[in-house]
């Protein structure tokens, strides 16, 4: 099992640092991710599916339960350098504005003390892959379109082949044909390196083209999970109401 | 270092930093650079015009001016920055842990900030004056000990923006360590707005002193400071105004100069201007050529 996650909870507190009033943003979640493996989390605004990213990032803590990687604690960096990554949402702020796409993705394979040099001439490679030319290696981010930075984000998140990406909202912001792009673009790569994903969205027809399961979020408990073949068939009335209105 | 190059191409930026450089040189080698002894009276030359030994005159204890000028660079500048850095560095490191860890810390070192800030700025420093002893020492340390709370909430909320950005989350997702991270992507990134809002309380902040120094809280009499020859001066305002012309045009053209040099140091370190800026020239240089065209057209 890659990603283990056993009743977690999570509150944040609401008003000021003496007020006792809690906001509980999750709620009892528990479920498991395998080797190479798509999960897509779907899910209303504010139904806790970024809270959920960053607790499986490790960036946060929950306050109750426990997320394990591969059987450790995902809380400890060692545990994740290398192994996890991630793209996020907004594609002004999701490169350093002083690093140039070269520097950006040199980040994640210095971090796993990979020689300078041998790094430095995987680049060419890896903006390849996601269909950028050697010549936006001395880009900054400012001089990119929305659509590109998120390429670059991606080459940077597989630079290290982790088993597992996580994409918060990665290809909202982009814009239908682009969005169709970069979704053919992770299915290709994720066969190409075995990753396994965790799909963050709120769009159903993306995460039924990308993901293996469905996982879907109400107001921070999990309503179901669900294969993508079975996708027709589900249970909870909530999940139906979700997909008519797709349909619709 | 790379970007910094970029400064050279400023004119406006070099002028600046050579005008603040040579006034560091000339405070800091004051005993060989200037004329004469600052503090040596000459009665019979009481505010004697320009000569060749007295190059801006004397004033109204027959002191060289000029002497008096460089001397003072020492106070009014080199202190004042000394004092200026000092509160900064404080200011920079609390206000990085509050705004990159938040929480308890966050609160904890907001309310010690508040508690400074909440009591009025000229009343405070005069109180820790009384306390220290009058001098220019306890007036640099009360300084240090009131501003460096403002500094602090400014740095807060810069480095809070950036802390909350996508590429601190994914830094940290990648299993970034937390001195990593403020190294890589909060300190660079911070740097412009803690340049530009020190060296723009640089300047009131040799006005400030000066400011003691006129109460006579500062620096003491026979030594030479900027604002205490600016309030010798005031007695013949109207007689001799030109006695006013050398420390108050010195103030304004040393605080000016800190200004500019902020500004294109704030272009130079943000790769954003920066190629605007680039761009802005090509674009300059462009209608140049076409305006040339026409002219030969
Ligand atoms: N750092 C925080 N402090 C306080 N409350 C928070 C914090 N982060 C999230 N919340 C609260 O948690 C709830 C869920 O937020 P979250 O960002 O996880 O939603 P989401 O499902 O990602 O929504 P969206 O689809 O709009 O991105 C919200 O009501 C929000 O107010
Ligand atoms: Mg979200």
């Amino acid at each position: 099992m890659l990603l283990s996650v056993e009743s977690v909870e999570k509150s944040y507190r609401k008003g000021g640092l003496f007020s006792k009033e809690r906001e509980h943003v999750l709620k009892n979640i528990s479920f498991e991710c395998k080797l190479g493996e798509c999960l897509g989390i779907i899910g209303e605004s504010g139904s806790g599916k970024s809270t959920l990213g960053r607790l499986l990032l490790g960036i946060e803590k929950p306050d109750r339960g426990s997320i394990l990687f591969e059987g450790k604690k995902v809380e400890d960096r060692k545990v994740r350098t290398g192994n996890l990554s991630a793209v996020f949402q907004d594609y002004t702020s999701s490169i350093n504005p002083f690093y140039t796409v070269e520097e950006a993705i040199l980040e994640p394979l210095q971090m796993k003390r990979k020689a300078r040099e041998e790094a430095l001439s995987e680049i060419d490679h890896l903006l390849y892959q996601v269909g950028l030319d050697p010549s936006y290696r001395k880009k900054y981010p400012h001089e990119l379109s929305g659509g590109e930075v998120q390429r670059v984000c991606i080459a940077r998140a597989v630079s290290t082949e982790p088993k597992c990406i996580l994409f918060d909202e990665a290809i909202s912001s982009l814009d239908g044909s682009v969005q169709m792009q970069v979704l053919e673009l992770l299915k290709n790569l994720r066969k190409r390196y075995d990753m396994g994903y965790i799909f963050i969205t709120h769009d159903i027809q993306a995460a039924a083209y990308i993901c293996d399961r469905i996982m879907v979020l109400r107001n921070g408990e999990i309503e179901e999970i669900v294969e993508v073949e079975q996708l027709k068939d589900v249970q909870s009335t909530y999940t139906k109401k979700l997909l008519q209105m797709i349909i619709a | 270092m790379k970007r910094l190059q970029n400064v050279w191409k400023d004119k406006v930026a070099v002028l600046s930093l050579s005008i603040i450089t040579v006034t560091t040189v000339a405070g800091i080698f004051a005993p060989f650079v200037a004329p004469n002894d600052p503090e040596e009276v000459h009665m019979e030359l009481r505010f004697a015009s320009a000569s060749w030994e007295y190059l801006l005159g004397n004033d109204h204890l027959g002191r060289c001016v000029l002497s008096r000028l460089i001397y003072g660079i020492r106070p009014s500048m080199l202190w004042v920055f000394v004092a200026l850095l000092l509160s900064v560095s404080i200011g920079s490191i609390v206000g990085f842990l509050a705004g990159y860890f938040r929480g308890k810390t966050d609160a904890f070192l907001m309310r010690v900030c508040d508690v400074i800030l909440s009591f009025p700025g000229y009343v405070m420093t005069l109180a820790i004056i009384g306390i220290l002893g009058v001098g220019f020492e306890s007036l640099i340390i009360a300084f240090v000990l009131m501003k460096w709370a403002w500094f602090a909430r400014i740095i807060r909320s810069s480095v809070m923006q950036y802390a909350e950005s996508d590429y601190v989350k994914f830094a940290k997702a990648i299993g970034a360590s937390n001195m990593a991270i403020m190294i890589r992507h909060i300190v660079p990134v911070a740097l412009p707005d803690i340049a530009v809002i020190s060296s723009s309380s640089f300047g009131s902040m040799i006005l400030q002193i000066s400011g003691f120094s006129f109460l006579g809280l500062g620096i003491q009499a026979p030594e030479a400071e900027w604002g205490m020859m600016l309030n010798e001066a005031r007695d013949v305002m109207f007689s001799r105004p030109e006695f006013m012309l050398a420390p108050g045009l010195t103030i304004v053209i040393v605080v000016s100069a800190i200004n500019y040099l902020s500004d294109a140091l704030q272009v130079a370190l943000d790769p954003k201007l920066m190629t605007s800026k680039h761009k802005q020239q090509g674009l300059e240089a462009a209608s140049a050529v076409k305006l040339e065209g026409k002219g030969v057209a």
